[in-house]
């Protein structure tokens, strides 16, 4: 690896590591920026590398959300009759209940969101194009709607939070570390992902599922695996969030789609869908310019966000990596061929009339 | 020789047009077989119902002597059997060595493979193939930037890849330089009889098909109308008419 690369890697950790102890005002703040690159980068699996456009992840995001929930009270009290309470049973937790249970409450989170995307995954991916999208839609918005009418996970009241054991300072530093671990990890592996036989078969399946299919890939199952990885990290964030957050709603908090889950998709956009730092980039700049309307443009903050999405469509569909690989081909290793007369009779020196013919 | 691929009596519809009827043919096992006849007689069809595209009416097919009628297309692939289209199906986004890599047989494929790298001999397959149809020098471009003729070529090269028992070739030298028929025909010739792959070919153009097959069924209105060798077929008076319009 070349020195500038490990300088730009080793740059962003460290940036990553010190940024609660350098700010501390932002630290919450920043978390949400790590969750929204992993959000940006799941779903760009389907979205960007396998041309598979969901509108439903944040199914996923939620599902982690309440299962987490779900298994951290169950370890002490009954959940059905916690939530009946409305809040006011407090349950005690000391500390080894406290974090056994919040890192049982992700594993099970991520293992529960892979579940979810493998039945989900083969009702949506008899779908191509809009009608997946609209129909993954329809899933996470269904599900928003039923988990709300469940009373055992609280219904529409919500679900109370486990409260973390010990100072605010720390607690708002172990969800950020953890926002932080969570979303190096996802980027750290998709990086390998897309360097193995895996990510050139999502492209294949992306540029044309016939010929792939054509051709003997098992494109059911790369479909299937890619969600379930995109899946499995919402899984992971969602459990994080939820207990960042300390109170779990199944329209705002959990599965906000109008919010989440359609920002997740413009910031892939904005950043160059189909590479790897362009969600990331695109997840940051968002972020940057949301949250400054939020603070400084407070009531225009849809109208910019909004106005981002439009320009993104109409003007540079490609994003900001794709528009800056069309300018500078060579820097981001592709060749192009600018010979002006690159047509077929390249290799005509090589036909040979007559030979085949006699 | 044993046949490898037996068609027998397979018919399909598409609401009230007959696309095929009653059509039975035999590919023989390491063999050259052409199949002509007229523009919308159901050559394309026929290749469909092979390869599992869409399901047939009535008929069965039996390829290495095992029922394939109602398997998928790409169980079919894994099987052996490859088609290649009339318009060129390549992956546009990628380049032409990743288009090769993507293309080696799935059959043995499982869960841990799907996360493996390919191996030195992929790439060094990929690199002798990709000269062998004569695009070697184009192989770190974009496949999407090549010219149709080219795309064509790295199709074939492809098709090569998967290392299949059967190609269906629908049509390899439409839209292909004049020039460079010569050394399509060549290389078909070639894979047929250096890499042993049994080749079944539509195609319009007379001269090649004459050239290269040495058993030709001809189609007309979704029925066989004859068979033989390339020289019956070319004098028989039914295909004749059948091109040409009856008078």
């Amino acid at each position: 690896m070349k020195g500038s690369v490990i300088a730009l890697y080793g740059g962003i950790l460290l940036a990553g590591m010190v940024a609660p102890l350098v700010f501390p005002n932002y630290t919450f703040q920043v978390a949400v920026l790590w969750m929204m690159i992993l959000f940006a980068l799941t779903w760009d699996i389907m979205g960007g590398q396998m041309g598979y456009n969901s509108l439903g992840n944040i199914l996923f995001f939620g599902a982690g959300m309440y299962i987490s929930a779900v298994v951290q009270i169950s370890m002490v009290f009954d959940v059905g009759e916690y939530t009946a309470a409305f809040g006011a049973i407090k349950i005690e937790f000391s500390d080894a209940q406290y974090f056994t249970g919040i890192f049982l409450g992700i594993g099970a989170a991520a293992i529960g969101a892979v579940v979810c995307a493998l039945i989900i995954g083969l009702a949506v991916f008899g779908l191509r194009g809009p009608y997946f999208a609209i129909g993954t839609l329809g899933i996470a918005l269904a599900t928003a709607e039923l988990i709300a009418g469940w009373d055992y996970v609280g219904g529409g009241g919500g679900i109370s939070m486990p409260v973390f054991p010990g100072d605010p300072d720390v607690r708002s530093l172990f969800f950020y570390y953890m926002c932080f671990a969570a979303a190096v990890a996802t980027f750290a592996f998709l990086k390998w992902l897309y360097s193995t036989r895996f990510g050139l078969a999502i492209n294949a399946i992306r540029d044309n599922e016939n010929k792939a299919e054509a051709m003997g890939v098992h494109t059911k199952r790369y479909k299937m695996v890619a969600w379930s990885i995109a899946a499995f990290f919402l899984g992971i964030i969602g459990a994080v969030f939820g207990n960042m957050v300390g109170f779990v709603e199944p329209l705002e908090v959990a599965f906000p789609t109008i919010t989440f889950g359609i920002f997740m998709v413009a910031m892939a956009l904005l950043g160059g869908k189909g590479t790897l730092w362009g969600p990331v980039l695109g997840a940051v700049l968002f972020h940057l310019v949301k949250e400054v309307t939020w603070t400084y443009l407070l009531g225009w903050q849809w109208v910019a966000l909004g106005a981002i999405i439009v320009i993104n469509v109409v003007y540079f569909q490609q994003g900001i990596l794709g528009w800056a690989a069309e300018k500078w081909p060579e820097r981001f290793g592709l060749i192009v061929d600018r010979g002006a007369g690159a047509g077929d009779g390249d290799e005509q020196g090589e036909a040979q009339p007559g030979e085949a013919a006699s | 020789m044993s046949n490898l691929i037996d068609v027998r009596g397979v018919s399909k519809s598409f609401g009230g047009v007959v696309a095929n009827r009653d059509v039975s043919l035999a590919v023989p096992d390491g063999g050259i077989t052409g199949l002509i006849g007229p523009n919308g007689s159901g050559k394309t069809t026929l290749f469909n119902s092979i390869v599992g595209t869409h399901p047939v009416d009535a008929g069965s097919i039996v390829f290495l002597g095992e029922e394939i009628t109602t398997f998928s297309v790409q169980k079919i692939a894994r099987l052996g059997l490859l088609r290649t289209f009339q318009q060129t199906h390549i992956y546009g986004q990628m380049n032409c060595v990743q288009n090769m890599c993507v293309s080696v047989p799935h059959r043995r494929e499982r869960l841990g493979t799907m996360f493996s790298k390919f191996p030195a001999s992929v790439y060094e397959r990929a690199d002798e193939l990709l000269e062998f149809v004569g695009l070697y020098s184009k192989r770190k471009l974009l496949a999407g930037d090549l010219s149709f003729g080219q795309q064509k070529l790295l199709e074939f090269a492809m098709a090569l890849m998967n290392e299949p028992r059967v190609l269906l070739l629908d049509e390899p030298t439409a839209g292909i330089n004049p020039t460079l028929i010569n050394g399509l025909i060549d290389r078909l010739k070639r894979a047929n009889s250096e890499l042993g792959i049994t080749l079944f070919v539509i195609e319009h153009n007379m001269r090649v098909i004459m050239n290269l097959a040495e058993h030709i069924y001809c189609l007309a209105h979704g029925e066989m109308l004859a068979e033989g060798a390339p020289e019956d077929v070319q004098n028989n008076q039914l295909v004749i008419d059948a091109y040409l319009g009856a008078h």
